[in-house]
């Protein structure tokens, strides 16, 4: 309990935290969504070619 | 052949797997050193005898704050570099870095808010670092909406790295913010490598967390790079091996 109190300043540390920690978990899973779609757009655009020729 | 280098880091198809097999190898050192840092900063570090426990704030703001300048620097780097040598994977880079820059000037700003209530007494001020931070993201921003108005990938390369090198002087004054002016935000007490104004016990964990956030944007850009350069190449025939179908 005494942690997590942070000496009177548990409302102010525990949000930041989590904060920053919402930011790096979110740059993970944006990073993963660009690039998933960045492939299945370049795979896309390969096919259309395929038909084409 | 001392180009040779410089030649491979231009070819997509070689930056593509390079990025691909050098992910992990940024992202698992990053994982370790930020989960030892947070057991260092958190528990290990004695508090502060002005600031209490309140100051362990700094373990996830300054790390923020540097990536949120760090970051702009390889993306006007990279934009510069683009620009002048017409190089496509060098925009890659720099497209790759604006949404990790914004997102973590944001918790920097964010965290600083919190760290700023209960020291100085108020969450906002009009101050110089503060203010000069709150650009940087009104130009990460800036840099990412002019990208996404335009639809020639060429054009919006180009028009945004004017952008981010033209920004790139926004870096020293909030560098310099500190020293220049009079301002609420303490001087560097890290950064400075004559004489930290912590015990190791403190700074330890602090750049083991300033290690780690910036291993951490190396994974990240490179997965983020394997998109760009994607989305920079019409049907080249690397493309079927290399996403697999």
């Amino acid at each position: 309990m005494e942690f997590l109190n942070m000496g009177g300043y548990a409302r102010y540390v525990w949000p930041s935290y989590a904060i920053v920690l919402a930011v790096v978990v979110l740059n993970i899973f944006w990073a993963r969504r660009s690039l998933a779609r960045s492939q299945a757009e370049a795979l896309r655009r390969l096919q259309i070619r395929g038909e084409e020729s | 052949m001392a180009w040779t280098w410089f030649h491979r880091f231009g070819s997509p198809p070689h930056v593509y797997r390079l990025a691909a097999t050098l992910t992990p190898w940024f992202a698992w050192p990053a994982g370790i050193l930020i989960v030892a840092a947070l057991y260092g900063g958190l528990v290990l570090a004695p508090p502060d005898y002005q600031q209490g426990d309140g100051y362990r704030i700094v373990y996830v703001h300054a790390p923020s704050a540097w990536m949120s300048t760090m970051v702009y620097v390889v993306m006007a780097s990279s934009a510069a570099i683009g620009l002048i040598w017409r190089m496509k994977v060098a925009h890659a880079v720099a497209a790759s870095c604006a949404p990790i820059g914004a997102s973590f000037t944001v918790a920097a700003l964010a965290t600083g808010s919190l760290w700023g209530r209960p020291m100085w007494g108020t969450y906002w001020e009009w101050d110089p670092r503060l203010t000069s931070e709150l650009l940087l993201l009104f130009l990460y921003l800036g840099y990412m909406g002019l990208r996404s108005a335009m639809d020639d990938m060429q054009r919006a390369d180009r028009v945004s790295a004017v952008l981010a090198i033209v920004g790139v002087v926004n870096v020293p004054i909030i560098h310099y913010s500190v020293t220049w002016w009079n301002s609420l935000h303490q001087a560097p007490s890290v950064m400075k490598l004559a004489k930290p104004a912590m015990p190791p016990s403190m700074y330890v964990p602090l750049l083991m967390m300033l290690a780690g956030f910036t291993l951490f944007f190396g994974a990240i850009v490179l997965m983020r790079l394997r998109g760009e350069v994607l989305k920079r190449e019409r049907a080249a025939s690397w493309i079927r091996e290399a996403v697999g179908s």
